[in-house]
């Protein structure tokens, strides 16, 4: 998976879980919550979506390392990637 | 009896908290079960139907309604948490409503969805107590939700910026009357939850009232995976070592799960404890409520505003020099109420309810009716109809007892006592225990409360109830 694709899997979540925010022009490097209404509940969702969906484990001490596409890029795409090699 | 099944999660109760809490919980794929003990999901906000016509029960308004757009309200959090789509609820917007005080209701404040109407009815009626009311409306704004910060009375806090006594009684009555547990006051936290969900923010209603919105929440819940037992309740909860490890239902049957949730009130869900388990909590024992309701119900053959009853959604009355928002010595107390008129919401241009209905709350008392021999019962409830329905008139100047009398083609009642038969809790108290536990914690480190007790209040508090706790008590907790 390329980061690109990371943050569009990232991007579908957050329409899934906030369908009234406009996310076509999200900036990657600006944090989410800067640019949309999210609050504790609604990150809260992003982890459990990810665990949902795609068996990703975010422990609470690495929250911060999702607050923009970047970082959550950053952050995201190597477990997405080890994932992959192991199914 | 051991059926061997096992849970992550079982809650008690299907009403709007528990089936809320399951949604959360079954889109996450933990394996959850709702116990109800009646055949119908709703618990406190539930239906019923007499010769094949619909009666709401709860349901006045769907509180907390803001307009599309308006984010990070308990509206929008409740329907990003469910994913739901706000189209699906239906909301229609009231017209107007009124608090009105006075003998006849002569001293007047209307409130819309819009708040500067308010503001500028309290600029009109009370021109000097304009700042006092901006100072608490501010302190309401910036108060934050605080649930381990020790209670602080609203009375004092409301009376403390604003001198007039008719004024802080209006202002506190609409609280009250949809809200407090306790008598004559309300904890100042809980005032900013229903200060904020019917004046600065708003009413609305699904057109066909509760029963679409049960209807969403059970589908939505039963699509995510989510078991259901319906005319199933728990008899009792077993402990050990501090938690709850399992369920006896009615049928004598046991289920185990790792959590449970109840939504069926603070004193009701302990009486599911054995007595030494009880006895372990270091903390203060919940107290049964007492304020408790009866609530008439009219059915016309047209609408109620062609009976004189106006324009108003609702009118939270009172017609004593002071509002006493107490139990009574009586069986009810007809000097102050809400009038609720379900017609005037706005459906739109083409739609209309199938029939007029008027529906009014007084405060009672659960005593004067609990022991009533059936046909005394009868009696009463049938006297009393009267006797609201005249008390209300006096507020609504325009409503023709006699046109409405001739118009009327169906009654009903509900009383304490019919509340505490159909929804289990104590003393007909529908507002719970005026102890409220915002973190949900009982006498088990893995027994929680949603619902009432936990003291989220009105149709979206009570959602946002069941999300929290189970949020926080569950979903939060990462396990193995």
């Amino acid at each position: 998976m390329t980061k690109d694709e990371c943050k569009n899997a990232v991007i579908a979540i957050i329409s899934d879980i906030a369908p009234d925010e406009d996310l076509s022009t999200l900036k990657p490097d600006v944090r989410l919550r800067d640019q949309l209404q999210l609050d504790s509940m609604d990150f809260l969702d992003i982890v459990m979506e990810l665990r949902k969906r795609h068996g990703i484990e975010v422990p609470e001490a690495d929250y911060p390392k999702l607050a923009s596409l970047d970082s959550c890029a950053e952050y995201l795409t190597p477990k997405f990637n080890s994932l992959a090699a192991k199914s | 009896m051991k059926t061997g099944a096992h849970f992550d999660v079982v809650i008690i109760g299907a009403g709007l908290s528990g089936l809320a809490a399951g949604i959360r919980l079954a889109h996450f794929g933990k394996r959850v079960c709702i116990f109800e003990r009646h055949n119908a999901p709703g618990g406190l906000n539930s239906f019923y139907s007499i010769a094949g016509r619909k009666f709401d029960v709860g349901l006045h308004a769907v509180t907390n309604y803001v307009r599309p757009g308006v984010k990070g309200t308990p509206l929008g959090r409740i329907l990003r948490q469910l994913r739901l789509d706000r189209e699906e609820l239906g909301l229609c917007e009231q017209r107007q409503s009124r608090i009105a005080f006075g003998p006849r209701g002569d001293v007047a404040l209307r409130f819309t969805n819009d708040f500067s109407v308010f503001e500028s009815e309290i600029a009109r009626v009370f021109p000097s107590h304009v700042d006092g009311f901006k100072r608490l409306v501010k302190r309401v704004r910036e108060t934050a939700f605080a649930p381990e910060a020790p209670p602080v009375s609203a009375r004092t806090v409301v009376g403390e910026h604003v001198r007039d006594p008719l004024l802080a009684d209006m202002l506190l009555c609409v609280p009250f009357f949809y809200g407090s547990a306790q008598e004559n006051d309300i904890e100042f936290g809980q005032f900013v939850m229903l200060f904020q969900a019917v004046l600065l923010e708003g009413l609305a209603r699904p057109f066909e009232g509760i029963r679409p919105i049960l209807r969403l929440l059970v589908d939505k819940y039963r699509k995510a995976g989510g078991e259901r037992r319906m005319g199933c309740g728990v008899r009792s909860i077993v402990a050990r070592g501090g938690r709850a490890v399992a369920l006896v239902l009615d049928s004598g049957e046991e289920v185990e799960a790792d959590h449970v949730l109840s939504s069926i009130g603070a004193v009701e869900t302990e009486a599911l404890l054995a007595d030494g388990d009880r006895e372990e909590m270091d903390r203060d024992r919940p107290v049964p409520g007492r304020v408790a309701f009866v609530e008439t119900m009219a059915i016309f053959d047209r609408e109620p505003a062609q009976l004189g009853w106006g324009r108003d959604t609702t009118v939270f009355f009172n017609d004593s020099e002071r509002l006493a928002y107490a139990v009574p010595e009586g069986q009810v107390d007809v000097r102050s109420g809400v009038v609720c008129i379900p017609n005037n919401f706005d459906f739109g241009p083409d739609r209309r309810l199938p029939e007029g209905i008027l529906r009014v709350t007084c405060l009672a008392n659960y005593d004067r009716w609990s022991g009533l021999p059936e046909g005394t019962y009868a009696a009463d409830k049938k006297r009393w109809y009267g006797e609201i329905q005249a008390s209300a008139g006096r507020f609504l100047p325009e409503a023709d007892l006699r046109a409405t009398a001739a118009a009327t083609v169906a009654t009903d009642m509900f009383t304490p006592r019919t509340v505490e038969r159909f929804t289990g809790h104590r003393n007909g108290a529908i507002y719970g225990s005026p102890t409220k536990s915002l973190l949900g914690r009982t006498a088990l480190s893995n027994l929680h409360l949603c619902g009432t007790d936990q003291g989220l209040l009105g149709i979206v508090g009570s959602m946002l109830s069941g999300i929290t706790m189970a949020n926080r008590h569950v979903l939060s907790r990462t396990e193995g």
